[in-house]
């Protein structure tokens, strides 16, 4: 969000695009969302009670549940049992099941464009970053019977043997969702590690979490399985050590992880030889990042994929 | 590595070996069971030793630095030994963060000022250059490296050294076509590479990681192992042969603390490990945050499964092999034998028969079969594994063998009545040592074959090709061999999951682990 954030300028709480309204004006009273947490498919609030009150940059304010460390391990459980019965679903299947996310995105396009204008995005701008981040999932979705073709293959060895190397899963992989892209960076990592057949535990953008909430709606009416994507708010300072070291989980990335934080996140996953996936070397948290086909990013796809080479003899 | 101090009295070495005798005489070897290798047998072979003579050992090597040879900045040696004989081999530099420094510093030059600029097809062709040199020298290459390492001729010969020319042959002919390695994007060189490899494989790991980084336009800084440089040292006289370009390749001998000055020098864009787990993971931390590429290649403790429909003697070949290649000393050797209960018994009295026919002794015998333990340190290891597994309740079997008197030697060693909790069945021993688990269901036998921390390899013995493909789905390994074990082929990808590493060697997936594609 930090490249939006009042970027337009308009004064708190006389938000041309969002009007406060009230029961007083003789109008309805809208009901509000209780932002939570996407813990196996259902909306827990953080085991800890804790929330943190989010100021919204065009007026409100919203509190977005802190996760502890025990909701990263309960999501790390969800994960983890998730994670056969996703890994073993067909390619194919894998595919239209990300495009139907995509589908239910569209249908909720309104409500993903009030939460980028709530965090302070301009109306068009809005409207654009939702629709660029549909089409990057359909774009992911077309990738999980493509994979195999693309990164695998046969060996013609020099001996009677005949060779083949398929990708697989590494199984329970932790993202650190971008924090400048809340909505577009956040589709683009998720959607490469889900398309890849492996499970996820989500930590939403700190600054800019809303559309990581609606994201989490979508997603449990949606066909992918409860606990095969799981969705923490609260703070990274708090939750990155845990995330890097915990065993269970697979591989880790890193591409939000403020600088600060990320030589110690390093140094917790390769205590497990968790495999990581990060910001290019020198480029910065930005928005820009996701965009145009430069945005079609496949490093959080490849880089939790295991090659297998299976070898048997040829002969009679 | 123990040969940085010399051996101590040959006796003691002898003793070890002896005590290892000693406990399998709590075990004894079935009455069936006579040895084929008696000198009264009539099936033993008389020696057929390759000359040593053919290995051009010089009296002391340098390290190899932007093309020419140089002494270490502390002058200082240490001497490598034949693990046979515990003779001295040569002395070898002993380097340090300085002599890392001026070889980082050749390798960034040559990386800027000549080898990313120089056209692929000509990279592409010393390649092949190298490739065709360590054909025609391949005999030397084979004596240094058993000399050096211990292993068998017969495998210096027949594996090791043409396998590393062919890595380089392969690799030669990607140089010029890195486009089609990475479609719709442009791939890039990293620039300098710093790779540190084990003393197992010495000369085959140097090709593994040498030959795709250069060929994807990066210069490198290798790091041998402390008890192998020989035959590095000997790549080194190939690089000047083939007139490489200096600086291309730097070849630096020293110890561990070494390699890990060479991976955290921020010029050092890559960084490739092979060796043990642990030390793997000293590396990832050590580089932690720095942005580098990084790949690891690292232990293992494979399961070689055997059901009850599989061709037995094939699968008692293919298990033979699979831990007594190269003494065991091998990262996906197949440590754990996992056989169906139904036929336990029978293949376990055809293992131990095929087990006293091994020939272990004089590597330099082409007949040898079994050679020395790579170093003491490593003869220690295993002798203490091997009692924790005696200690917790395995019981021990090794066939009637005499080993040499002087040198370091282990008898091939079986364990039956494993527990999947024994050391013996979890930790990498790194030596003849096969440890037997074993089990009913194919869904008990995935299970076993998984309950590891590693996952770098797995064998697979029956004659149903629905369950091999099923099963080798669900293995958490990264090479699965199926009716067959220990290959290995410069296309096929090579690598681990879980704690045995990751990114791959071999093949076109390892060529993407040295190029960066924006």
């Amino acid at each position: 969000m930090g490249k939006k954030s009042g970027k337009k300028g308009a004064g708190k709480g006389e938000s041309p695009l969002i009007a406060a309204v009230t029961a007083a004006d003789g109008a309805r009273l809208e009901i509000r969302r209780t932002p939570k947490l996407y813990i196996g498919g259902a909306f827990p609030r953080s085991e800890s009670g804790r929330t943190d009150v989010l100021q919204l940059a065009r007026g409100g304010s919203a509190n977005i549940a802190r996760a502890s460390r025990k909701d990263l391990r309960e999501a790390v459980k969800a994960a983890r049992s998730a994670a056969p019965g996703w890994a073993a679903r067909n390619a194919s299947l894998r595919g239209q099941i990300l495009y139907r996310v995509a589908e239910l995105m569209e249908g909720r396009a309104a409500q993903f464009r009030d939460d980028l204008i709530a965090h302070g995005y301009g109306k068009s701008e809005a409207t654009e970053e939702v629709a660029v981040s549909i089409d990057r999932l359909v774009w992911f979705a077309g990738w999980p019977d493509k994979i195999p073709a693309v990164l695998g293959g046969t060996s013609p060895v020099a001996s009677s043997h005949f060779v083949f190397t398929i990708p697989e899963p590494t199984g329970v992989v932790a993202i650190v969702a971008p924090e400048s892209s809340p909505l577009l960076g956040l589709v683009t990592r998720l959607a490469g590690v889900l398309a890849g057949g492996n499970v996820a535990i989500l930590l939403a953008s700190e600054g800019a979490p809303l559309p990581a909430v609606t994201l989490a709606e979508t997603l449990a009416v949606s066909d992918v399985p409860g606990g095969v994507v799981n969705i923490l708010t609260g703070r990274r300072s708090e939750l990155m050590p845990h995330l890097a070291r915990h065993a269970d989980i697979d591989g880790v990335d890193l591409w939000g992880c403020p600088d600060d934080l990320l030589a110690d996140a390093e140094r917790g996953a390769a205590e497990h030889v968790a495999r990581i996936a990060r910001r290019p070397h020198g480029e910065k948290d930005r928005a820009s990042a996701f965009e145009g086909e430069r945005g079609e990013r496949i490093d959080g796809m490849t880089a939790f994929l295991e090659m297998k080479t299976v070898w048997h003899p040829i002969g009679s | 590595m123990s040969s940085e101090q010399p051996p101590k009295r040959p006796e003691r070495a002898v003793k070890r070996a002896a005590s290892g005798a000693l406990t399998a005489a709590a075990a004894p070897a079935a009455p069936h069971v006579a040895s084929a290798l008696a000198a009264s047998s009539p099936w033993a072979y008389s020696p057929a030793p390759e000359s040593k003579e053919l290995a051009l050992i010089r009296p002391r090597y340098g390290l190899f630095i932007d093309g020419q040879e140089r002494a270490p900045v502390s002058g200082e040696v240490v001497v490598t030994y034949n693990p046979a004989t515990e003779e001295p081999l040569a002395e070898v530099a002993k380097g340090g963060a300085e002599d890392a420094d001026r070889a980082i510093t050749a390798a960034d030059r040559a990386h800027r000022k000549v080898w990313s600029k120089m056209e692929p097809r000509e990279r592409a062709k010393y390649l092949y250059r190298i490739s065709r040199i360590m054909q025609e020298r391949s005999r030397e290459f084979a004596v240094t490296e058993t000399l050096d390492s211990g292993k068998p001729i017969r495998e210096s010969r027949d594996v090791d050294v043409p396998l590393a020319a062919a890595h380089f042959w392969y690799y030669a002919g990607w140089a010029d076509k890195l486009q089609y390695a990475v479609p719709g994007r442009r791939p890039e060189s990293h620039g300098v590479v710093g790779q540190v490899i084990p003393w197992n494989f010495p000369l085959l790991m140097l090709a593994w990681k040498i030959a795709p980084a250069l060929a994807a336009g990066n210069t490198v800084v290798l790091k041998p192992a402390s008890t192998t440089p020989l035959t590095a040292l000997l790549f080194a006289e190939v690089c000047q042969q083939a007139d490489l370009p200096p600086g291309v390749v730097n070849i630096v001998t020293g110890p561990g603390e070494m390699g890990m000055a060479i991976a955290t020098d921020p010029r050092v864009a890559k960084v490739a490990f092979t060796g043990s787990t642990s030390v793997g993971i000293k590396i990832a931390q050590g580089i932690a945050g720095q942005g580098k590429a990084l790949t690891l290649e690292l232990g293992g403790k494979a399961a070689n499964i055997v059901f009850e429909d599989a061709a037995l003697d094939q699968a008692v070949e293919g298990v033979i092999n699979g831990i007594f290649f190269n003494q065991g000393e091998v990262c996906c050797a197949g440590s754990r034998l996992l056989v169906q209960e139904s036929i336990a018994e029978e293949f376990i009295a055809r293992l131990k028969e095929r087990m006293t026919t091994l020939r272990v002794g004089d590597p330099m015998d082409k007949n040898t079969d079994v050679g020395a333990i790579n170093s003491r340190a490593q003869m220690e290891t295993i002798g203490e594994l091997v009692a924790s597994g005696v200690a917790e309740g395995a019981k021990l079997w090794q066939p009637e063998c005499v080993l040499p008197t002087r040198g370091w030697f282990y008898k091939p060693t079986l364990f039956t009545n494993v527990a999947q909790s024994h050391r013996i069945a979890r930790e990498e021993i790194f030596g003849p040592v096969l440890s037997t688990i074993t089990f009913r269901t194919v869904d008990e036998a995935i299970e076993k074959a998984n309950n590891t921390a590693y996952g770098l390899s797995a064998g697979i013995w029956t004659e149903k090709g629905s369950r091999i493909l099923q099963v080798a789905a669900q293995l958490k390994a990264g090479v699965v061999w199926a009716n067959t074990f220990n290959r290995f082929d410069p296309t096929a990808p090579f690598g681990g999951y879980k704690e045995s590493g990751y990114g791959r060697e071999g093949g076109l997936q390892g060529l993407s682990a040295y190029l960066r594609s924006s």
